[in-house]
């Protein structure tokens, strides 16, 4: 078994220096039983695996091999060479936690760095070292103000906020005695702000819209905080697709208190849904109650600069049943490539990325919303994700155009919304020739009946 | 060791009674199990608590610990150089380490405290469960 | 409020050594008119349809970088960081045994690392395939019902656990109002019961380490909704009266869960759901052979009994009778959702890759588990002290007793560890074993490694004895020495800032 290193010899080497006869004698603590051997077919060798496995993927259309305009939530984004490549190295792939941080300099210097990119992203002023994605994330911001507003029970959401993030607030919810409110979106498709100030009271400890939202319509980050704040409430901004914090202000610019959400737009492979990359940001007043991990900078006994985790006291593994949150493990390995990625593109890039997404989108928008038997429901400004309405049923027509090498969108009614419409995402990887394929598509399938 | 005119708690609180007036902090003991003292969490002037109530927390690189009134009274007084330099607790927990002042509401709840001798024989008796 | 800082001198300068042990931050060697990227020209007109007050000015303070510059940074930076290939980790629970490198390259075929979860069933059958012989390997390893691969990590995979349970006792009527963690249990438990809305309540281990059954028995009530057992505990040993703490368990109308971290120890040789277990996480990361990655990404899937089954996050994945896969989201009286999509697919990916190359012989990973951490053990028992008799599985916590005789502590031998290469153990669990080193070197140590082990924790025993102040000032061969961590937290620096 070549994972396996220890010689025939060896093993009888060491039953004796343990002093016992087999390695059976070392599981007397185990019943009988409960001892069963699994019943699973003999070992493959690594011929074998990638035969398996390799025929698994290729059923799988993907964004290597098709047209692929699929988002919500989840986007195909440029990811370079060299941050494919260096997440390959040895040390960063195989190294653990850096709670030792004489042997943790390069994870814990990188995730120093993610947290300024972050921080730059969201022109907030502290964030932590990633969390697992952006529902949970929504979680963790949403606990987080309601500790900042005690005796406050009370949670207002935007119904634009994408549709898993809620349903994962309310399997949190539930156990912990604290409503929740949502707010339609009104006919541009962005949230209705006059029922979001309607909704907001004394008890409300967060009011929490997403921009771009489910939709894709560009909301206004203002709209959430000033309204929260004339009621003692915080402003969360929820960000799904976070190329666009390289376009559109920024929640800190707009007096949100903290900005959370999900950060595979900046560098991680889509992994069909993980691993990706939660985040969350925050301002300096609220620092102490930010949940997760968090990478400070000090210096060490003969005054080199360190970095090391710091206020773990927060952390589930001191306070226990006090904790903050009961997160363990952070998404490290996706915070390296994000913070690689961004590096890398930096100040121009990312803007650069974000403008082609925003202009590839309103060039395919446009020529979707020419096509007679098609409409735009939502009139507001977009950033790369605009819902479309056909003539039917949408989930036949994008499963047919899927075995024609093309993946044209997301029907709503996977998540129980209206069976004719569909999100269609676009980014700076999709070419003309691409969305002009896509455009004759719909034309053909729209005027079929 | 710990001062003879100090009454102390089983968590490690201390209380210097002056007329209607109680000083309260940490032991010594309390803050070496700490380690180094890195943040207070401390009341607001005003808040009344009754014995053994929670006032806070200490906290330090390794562990975080709620702190607990010894005797029931107002807050009239809170040590700001204390929580702008926390080290100051482990450095003169008796002293200038001292975290809160309260204008006690009762005389008779100092009898259920530990004295000195009695809190250093409970002190060695918990070291001994180690 | 501000906090002083003290200041430091900066380090003298070390003429034998003249390279620099430091490594800017990337935004230090950046500057301005330097392009680290490429991107086709736009295909199509540049127009900007967003209003200017919706959109922002350039992102000050961003790099402005080379890739010549990314590739050195992040390079150098690696070599900072021990890893597992470089050496043994013992860490205890945490199980750092080799990553196959098999399991990287078929997790990053196309099919799997550029597929998204929410193209059409008919073009997704290889994806929803592979989760499924996943969930049947795992159900085939723990002998429950079902098991669910959506928790990010086994934190949540436990708050999947606990809110499952409340949600079975909450449709007989009576969700109960705590559940009890012995205090040999696993760091996030008791965070865990409380995001679910329970108390907590803690039980203390007996004289062996194991849990007091009378203890339990008392505690045992019908307002207490389960028992959370680390098993093996987080001393290494196996609770071997499980059977009975079942049974007062169950007795009471209570659910049994085990956390799975320790799940290496007997792995393929036993199954909890003979046990009376009813509800058990994993750890991909830990058990199955997923990379750490400096902390992260995990993956946690909870394995149930049949009680439990209509309470599963949803969607589950099903196999038609045809043969095809397909997602079902109508499951009424599902928890609902804990996160986006199925889960940490990429993880779900290695760690099927894993189980098929053991296959019928994964047994053995227990096997050499065991026999690793018990010939550690025997290698250290005359020098360090072992609080608990009781024969331990995976992974052996001795205490610092002995060498706290000398004024050296766990913290410090940890330290000197790395002067011999190693990651040391963990030191901060358990908190029931006062100055704890708990190891766990996991099958994928060779004799050598182990040896090696041996011989530097008896060297630095001697050390402790002979010249403890080699040990004190440990580590001495890092790149950077003794961490201020508390000048860190009375001092909060999170990020760089522009103009720094």
């Amino acid at each position: 078994m070549k994972f396996l290193p220890t010689s025939d010899a060896d093993r009888a080497e060491m039953l004796a220096a343990i002093g016992v006869s087999s390695v059976d004698d070392l599981f007397v603590s185990i019943p009988a039983s409960v001892r069963q051997a699994p019943s699973l077919p003999p070992p493959l060798s690594e011929i074998e695996v990638r035969r398996l496995f390799g025929g698994l993927a290729k059923k799988n259309a993907n964004a290597k091999e098709t047209a692929f305009f699929l988002g919500a939530g989840l986007y195909h984004h440029y990811t370079s060479a060299i941050a494919d490549q260096m997440l390959y190295r040895a040390e960063w792939l195989t190294a653990y936690t850096p709670y030792q941080p004489e042997v943790s300099q390069g994870t814990l210097q990188s995730i120093f760095e993610f947290q300024t990119h972050i921080c730059l992203l969201t022109g907030l002023d502290v964030a932590n070292a990633s969390l697992y994605e952006g529902a949970s994330a929504l979680v963790e911001a949403l606990l987080m103000a309601e500790r900042l507003c005690p005796g406050r029970t009370k949670a207002v959401l935007s119904q634009a906020i994408h549709p898993e993030y809620r349903e994962t607030v309310r399997t949190y919810f539930t156990n912990l005695a604290l409503e929740i409110v949502e707010v339609p979106v009104g006919p541009d498709g962005a949230t209705d702000a006059a029922a979001l100030a309607a909704a907001i009271d004394e008890k409300t400890f967060a009011v929490a819209v997403q921009s771009p939202n489910f939709y894709g319509i560009v909301e206004d980050w203002s709209a959430a905080s000033v309204a929260a704040h004339a009621k003692g409430a915080l402003g969360l901004a929820v960000v799904a697709e976070a190329a666009s914090l390289a376009l559109l202000a920024s929640p800190g610019e707009k007096g949100i208190d903290i900005a959370c959400g999900e950060a595979q737009s900046l560098g991680v492979p889509m992994h069909n849904g993980g691993p990706i990359l939660g985040f969350l940001a925050c301002r300096t007043a609220h620092q102490r109650q930010i949940p997760g991990r968090l990478v400070g900078q000090t210096h060490d006994a003969e005054g080199h600069r360190a970095f090391c985790l710091t206020l773990s006291t927060r952390e589930q593994h001191i306070r226990r049943e006090k904790a903050t949150s009961n997160i363990c493990t952070n998404q490290g390995l996706m915070a390296l490539a994000a913070n690689i990625h961004m590096s890398l593109l930096g100040k121009h890039g990312l803007r650069e990325v974000a403008q082609q997404s925003h202009a590839k989108a309103e060039y395919l928008k446009g020529r979707i919303s020419a096509l007679p038997e098609y409409r735009l429901p939502y009139p507001g400004p977009t950033f790369n994700e605009f819902l479309v309405e056909g003539p039917r049923a949408a989930a036949p027509m994008i499963a047919e155009l899927a075995r024609r090498g093309i993946l044209a969108g997301v029907p709503l009614s996977r998540f129980g919304g209206p069976t004719n419409q569909f999100l269609v995402a676009v980014t700076e990887m999709n070419t003309r020739e691409e969305m002009d394929r896509l455009v004759s598509a719909l034309a053909e399938a729209g005027g079929r009946q | 060791m710990n001062p003879e005119d100090l009454h102390y708690t089983k968590s490690h609180e201390w209380v210097r009674i002056d007329g209607e007036i109680g000083t309260i902090g940490i032991t010594d003991h309390a803050q070496k199990e700490l380690g180094e003292i890195v943040y207070l969490e401390l009341p607001e002037l005003g808040h009344v608590y009754n014995a053994e109530a929670e006032f806070g927390t200490v906290e330090s690189v390794k562990a975080v610990s709620e702190l607990y009134t010894p005797l029931s009274g107002e807050v009239v007084e809170v040590n700001k150089s204390a929580v702008a330099q926390p080290g100051i607790v482990n450095d003169d927990p008796y002293g200038d380490g001292w975290l809160i002042k309260l204008k006690l509401s009762s005389d008779e709840e100092v009898k259920r405290l530990m004295s000195a001798e009695d809190y250093g024989e409970y002190v060695q008796s918990e070291e001994k469960a180690k | 409020m501000s906090l002083e800082v003290e200041e430091k001198k900066p380090a003298p300068v070390d003429r034998l050594h003249p390279e620099s042990r430091q490594e800017p931050l990337v935004f230090e060697r950046s500057g301005q008119g330097k392009v680290g990227y490429s991107l086709p020209p736009l295909d199509v007109p540049d127009v900007t349809a967003i209003p200017k007050e919706l959109r922002r000015e350039e992102i000050a303070g961003e790099t402005e970088i080379t890739e010549v510059e990314v590739a050195r940074h992040f390079t150098r930076l690696s070599k900072l960081n021990f890893s597992i290939d470089q050496k043994l980790y013992p860490l205890g629970s945490c199980t750092m045994k080799h990553n196959p490198r098999i399991n990287e390259e078929v997790a990053r075929l196309p099919g799997f690392a550029a597929a998204h979860p929410l193209a059409p069933e008919e073009v997704s059958q290889g994806t929803l395939e592979l989760a499924w012989r996943l969930e049947q390997a795992l159900i085939e390893l723990t002998g429950l019902a079902r098991v669910t691969l959506q928790p990010s990590a086994g934190a949540q995979g436990e708050l999947a656990g606990i809110v499952m349970v409340r949600a079975a006792l909450e449709k007989e009527g009576n969700p109960r109002k705590g559940v009890l963690i012995p205090d040999s249990a696993h760091g996030t438990n008791p965070a865990s019961a409380h995001f679910a809305g329970y108390k907590v309540r803690e039980l203390k281990s007996n004289a062996r380490g194991t849990l007091d059954l009378h203890v339990l028995e008392e505690a045992m009530t019908e307002d207490v909704a389960a028992l959370m057992l680390t098993a093996p505990n987080t001393l290494g040993i196996f609770e071997d009266r499980i059977l009975e703490i079942a049974e007062i368990v169950h007795r009471k109308g209570g659910y049994l869960y085990c956390d799975g971290a320790n799940f290496n120890s007997f792995v393929g040789l036993a199954k909890p759901g003979l046990m009376g277990i009813d509800v058990m996480h994993m750890n991909l990361h830990k058990t199955f052979s997923t990379p750490h990655g400096g902390g992260g990404p995990g993956s946690g899937p909870v394995a149930v009994c049949e009680r439990l089954v209509p309470y599963l996050p949803r969607p589950t994945i099903e196999r038609r009778a045809d043969g095809t896969f397909t997602l079902d989201l109508d499951r009424p009286d599902s928890i609902g959702r804990l996160r986006t999509f199925l889960g940490n697919y990429g993880m779900f990916v290695r760690a099927l890759a894993y189980i098929v190359s053991y296959g019928n012989r994964i047994g053995e990973v227990a096997q050499g588990a065991v026999l690793n951490a018990n010939y550690i053990r025997a290698g250290l028992a005359d020098l360090y002290h072992l609080k608990y008799d009781a024969p331990t599985l995976h992974e052996v916590v001795f205490s610092d007793k002995k060498q706290a005789e000398h004024g050296v502590h766990n913290g410090d031998i940890a330290k000197r560890l790395m002067d011999y290469g190693f990651h040391p153990p963990t030191v901060s669990f358990p908190l029931i074993v006062h100055g704890a080193l708990m190891i766990e070197p996991t099958e994928t140590e060779g004799r050598a490694s182990l040896d090696a082990f041996i011989h530097a924790m008896r060297e630095i025993a001697r050390d402790v004895r002979e010249d403890p102040q080699i040990v004190l000032n440990a580590p001495h061969t890092t790149p950077v020495r003794r961490v201020d961590e508390v000048a860190a937290a009375r001092n909060l620096v999170l990020r760089w800032k522009p103009g720094s």
